[in-house]
């Protein structure tokens, strides 16, 4: 398909130069920046969902192809375009970073106009790591990325930010720094770092499993499995809400699309190889760090924990498809397995953005994050309850919500391998139950706990407006899912097939 | 080749020397306590000296007086680095001197001077030629350490870095004699082909070579040679200390590639072996004992180790091309490490107010309260330097490390990359510092205008070359002759 108008350069661009402009405003016009900021993300998500319409659901091939010379001497270049993996990611950041910049609109008034800018610039960069097709521009937006992020923890962050926001800085970059050996050592062997070029070379077991153990220390991290995980709830509960929902809604995705567009196709056959170790530590993730969030005493930290655990399904849903194969020989339930963890991942970054969302509206008034210092809020903010109920129920997977449907494929497809995967793999349906309406009866449900809490005020027009377009496409894509399934079905059976098949030998 | 072409080629040097003593005569002669005819004549030598050697420059390699002068691409690119670096540097320093009332013309003559003398390290093409440059450049540092005489601490350091840079011209100059004696040349490819001819292993010539390296590892400032960095960089003024972490690592990574890759080329192997053991030491002590430190200009000093492990990486390649562009990684290093310690150094000068020196990095603290566009630029020089894009630092790292491993050392390269995470602690620090600590005074940093553009221009360089750094790169391949 030709494309007269650049997408996805606009979509990279104008947020990052529309950021540096709100950034010269200055602080000064503090009403004018917010809506210029406002102004920008809506024109971007506008613009995002040209993707959507214009997108052909019947091809993996990669479309919106641009390309242009970049570092000749290398052969590396700026050359864009995405598949049925990358369009709902791309579509789920310009998403957010609306509701990001809405969420921010009273809480921040401290440097307004670079916590703002900051977001934009984030929202670029995070645009360009989804639709890169050279490795190298992909790692360039995917560092370039920690910059913004480490300074809206450090500057806008709580008590702990520094400590938090330097953790997240050193664990995330000690990961990437080893996919870039990896992906250097790839290209002294054929030269180029088109991505789709590195899918299609051939490679021995050895290398291949070194390979794959420099992108999973990068992917593991940034998405994050068990047991290095532990830079997210500090992150989370640090940051600001912007702060946390970008965490949680787009930036833990990126380990996952790494895995898709890196790890699986490149090396398919150290995956293979590795697929134990992987669900099993996605089983840990889901099950361990299950009874670890139904601990928690701070909100924040208990849907991070949260975070890790439904992120365990998505890696759960990615490697468990060389055991089903092994078991049926059909490519059905692989495929059933890749499609529930993308599907999870999109879901999950509705809810879990929504919940911090919730979080942040209570946060704001009472200026407290324990539970313990709510109780009864349903009787002085009614409408919030609904809301926060909605998005509860969606968390613990409740049919009718997006959580449900990928949760579901990815049970259903673990099932195929074997029996015990698919029984662990479950009991997040009652763990995450347990932790999130357990929260939810303590905070919402009782009495009224105490004076802060009696004072409350119910939620204004902006706060619903937020939480009401997120239960919507909590709500939409839980009854109605087809959508983003007809988005990702081609490029899902393109990988199946291309992982199924031994790059040994050839 | 005629006389006339012979001095053709050598004429931005000789040009300098004739400018240089001039202005030392004007100088002695002047009145004026601000010293600006001085100040502005050296700038403007400088000026038309990186003119010259972009005018004069040849298409190969020429050499001119008996070989022992040579004029090639990789010259050109380097002599104009160091002329243009040189002229910001000295663009910061002038104000620092004037500010502290240390204002003698004297800094800017023995400046001129240094810059000769790396001139003809990088053009030296003998043994003897290299030395004579290390000497004129290093003789003219230890003198400007030493300018500020009622300090404590800057006559102590200039009598370390006498003394131990003393030293390692001294190991120097006995590793050339031995490698004389051996090979009965001073040239230095006609050593390389001679080196090649030994038929058997020659234990003398190793002998000679060790040297050598220790005297280069001296002049980088490369574990366990590196005592006087951090001792050096802490005592001299500010602006001495800046001058000393910008142009002369150039020059000494020029030396580096005359002496180990072009003179010593049938050693290859021997001298890598060396050189990574150098290399790491310096990667692992440079980053860890900057994590420690409090004051600025130590942190720095660290810091210049640790980059100087990750430059003496990029050499490894020697000349071998066959894989990879050779060791364009190191020069492409050095004049990104270069603009980057320039622009740190002019910080912590910006920073100094009158009587007091800008020391400590708590002086940092809060510094995007009180000048949000200052702590903006360094905050893109210590992203910059801990290597994360979209800045320069990213792209030297990358390209050492790609060359790395396109000779097959992968394990070296997964090392390195460790350690620039280890390194990233410490100028986060700074950071934090800056943007997460609230100030202690609301003062803002004063700067005049020109000093404000040119800080500006320094910081977004690295800006610019890490979003476009193709054509340096290229510059760098093109000098290797790719």
């Amino acid at each position: 398909m030709q494309q007269s108008l650049p997408i996805l350069s606009l979509l990279i661009w104008a947020p990052i130069l529309g950021g540096v402009f709100v950034l010269y405003a200055g602080d000064r016009q503090g009403q004018t920046v917010r809506w210029l900021a406002l102004a920008i993300s809506v024109l971007v998500f506008l613009l995002s969902t040209l993707l959507y319409l214009r997108f052909d659901t019947t091809t993996h091939v990669m479309q919106f192809r641009e390309y242009a010379r970049w570092i000749d001497t290398f052969n590396i270049h700026y050359h864009l375009g995405v598949d049925g993996f990358a369009v709902p990611l791309i579509l789920l950041t310009t998403f957010t970073t609306v509701l990001v910049i809405l969420a921010g609109w009273e809480a921040i008034q401290t440097r307004l106009s670079q916590y703002l800018a900051a977001f934009l610039i984030l929202e670029g960069m995070m645009i360009g790591v989804f639709a890169s097709l050279d490795a190298i521009l992909f790692y360039f937006f995917w560092e370039a990325m920690l910059i913004p992020m480490f300074l809206i923890i450090g500057i806008w962050g709580g008590p702990r930010r520094v400590y938090a926001t330097v953790k997240f800085f050193l664990y995330t970059f000690l990961g990437s720094v080893f996919m870039l050996v990896a992906l250097l050592y790839m290209y002294t062997r054929i030269g180029s770092f088109y991505i789709l070029d590195l899918h299609y070379l051939p490679l021995s077991l050895q290398a291949q499993k070194l390979i794959f153990i420099a992108f999973l220390l990068a992917f593991a991290v940034k998405i994050p499995m068990w047991p290095v995980h532990t830079w997210l709830p500090d992150a989370h509960v640090e940051a600001p809400t912007g702060g946390s929902v970008i965490l949680a809604a787009i930036m833990l995705k990126m380990g996952g699309y790494g895995f898709i567009r890196f790890s699986l196709p490149i090396t398919p056959d150290a995956a293979l190889a590795f697929d134990t170790l992987m669900i099993v530590l996605s089983l840990i993730a889901i099950v361990y760090i299950g009874f670890v969030a139904l601990v928690q005493q701070d909100m924040k930290k208990l849907i991070a924990y949260s975070s890790i655990s439904h992120m365990g399904f998505v890696t759960l849903g990615f490697f468990v498809g060389f055991s089903v194969f092994a078991a049926t020989q059909q490519t059905a339930g692989v495929s059933m397995g890749l499609e529930g963890a993308m599907m999870q991942m999109i879901s999950h970054g509705f809810i879990s953005a929504a919940l911090f969302l919730c979080v942040g509206v209570m946060y704001d008034r009472v200026h407290s994050r324990d539970i313990s210092a709510y109780g009864g809020v349903a009787n002085t903010m009614p409408v919030f309850a609904a809301f926060m109920m909605v998005f509860a129920m969606a968390n613990a997977g409740l049919p009718g919500t997006s959580g449900f449907v990928g949760e579901f494929l990815v049970i259903l497809s673990s099932f195929q391998a074997s029996l015990w995967v698919a029984l662990l793999a479950a009991s997040i349906l009652i763990l995450g139950a347990a932790y999130t309406l357990w929260m939810y009866k303590r905070v919402i449900f009782g009495e009224v706990a105490n004076d802060t809490v009696a004072g409350l005020k119910d939620i204004d027009g902006r706060e619903g407006f937020i939480l009401g377009a997120l239960a919507f496409v909590v709500l939409l894509f839980g009854i109605w899912p087809a959508p983003i399934f007809d988005l990702m079905h081609a490029s899902v059976e393109h990988l199946v097939a291309h992982i199924l098949q031994t790059k040994l030998g050839q | 080749m005629p006389l006339n072409a012979q001095i053709a080629l050598l004429l931005p040097e000789l040009v300098l020397l004739c400018l240089a003593c001039v202005i030392l005569l004007v100088d002695a002669f002047s009145k004026d306590p601000d010293r600006s005819l001085t100040y502005w004549s050296v700038q403007a030598t400088l000026i038309v000296i990186a003119v010259l050697v972009y005018y004069g420059s040849p298409e190969t390699a020429s050499l001119a007086f008996s070989q022992n002068f040579i004029a090639d691409p990789l010259s050109t690119l380097l002599k104009i680095s160091i002329c243009l670096i040189s002229v910001v540097v000295f663009f910061y320093s002038y104000d620092y001197f004037r500010e502290h009332g240390l204002l003698q013309g004297e800094y800017f003559i023995l400046g001129l001077f240094a810059v000769l003398g790396m001139l003809i390290m990088v053009s030296a093409h003998t043994l003897l030629t290299i030395y004579l440059g290390l000497e004129l450049l290093s003789l003219s540092l230890y003198a400007m350490v030493a300018m500020h005489r009622d300090s404590y601490t800057a006559p102590e350091a200039a009598m370390k870095y006498f003394v131990l840079g003393a030293l390692a011209s001294g190991m120097l100059l006995y590793g050339i004699s031995i490698l004389y004696g051996v090979s009965g040349t001073l040239v230095l490819p006609e050593l390389a082909s001679i080196i090649s001819d030994q038929s058997e292993f020659n234990l003398l010539l190793t002998f000679g070579l060790v040297f050598v390296v220790v005297g280069i590892g001296f002049k980088l400032g490369a574990v366990p040679f590196h005592m006087w960095v951090p001792d050096v960089y802490e005592g001299a003024p500010t602006a001495v200390t800046l001058f000393i972490a910008t142009a002369p690592k150039i020059a000494a990574l020029a030396m580096a590639i005359r002496l180990l890759t072009v003179g010593m080329q049938p050693l290859h192997l021997d001298w890598q072996g060396m050189l990574i053991i150098l290399s790491v030491l310096s990667m692992a002590a440079g980053n860890i004992i900057a994590i420690s430190q409090t004051n600025i200009k130590r942190m720095l000093a660290y810091s210049a180790i640790a980059h100087i492990g990750f430059l003496i990486l990029g050499l490894l390649p020697g000349m071998q091309t066959e894989v990879g562009y050779g060791y364009a990684g190191a020069m492409f290093y050095v004049i990104v490490y270069a603009v980057m310690s320039m622009g740190a150094f002019g910080m912590v000068i910006l920073l100094g107010r009158k009587d007091h020196e800008a020391n400590n990095i708590d002086d940092f603290k809060g510094l995007a309260e009180r000048s949000p566009w200052f702590a903006f630029i360094m905050l893109v020089l210590m992203f910059s330097m801990a290597g994360v894009p979209p800045l320069a630092g990213f792209w030297a790292k990358w390209f050492v490390i790609k060359e790395v491993i396109a000779i097959g050392h992968v394990w070296l390269a997964g090392l390195a990359v460790a350690f620039s995470v280890i390194g990233a602690y410490y100028y986060l620090r700074i950071i934090k510092l800056m943007y997460f600590d609230k100030p202690e005074h609301l003062t803002a940093l004063k700067a005049s205008r020109p000093v404000r553009i040119v800080m500006s221009v320094n910081g977004l360089l690295l800006v610019a070359f890490g979003l476009m750094p193709g054509w340096l790169m290229a510059l760098c391949t093109r000098a290797l002759g790719f």
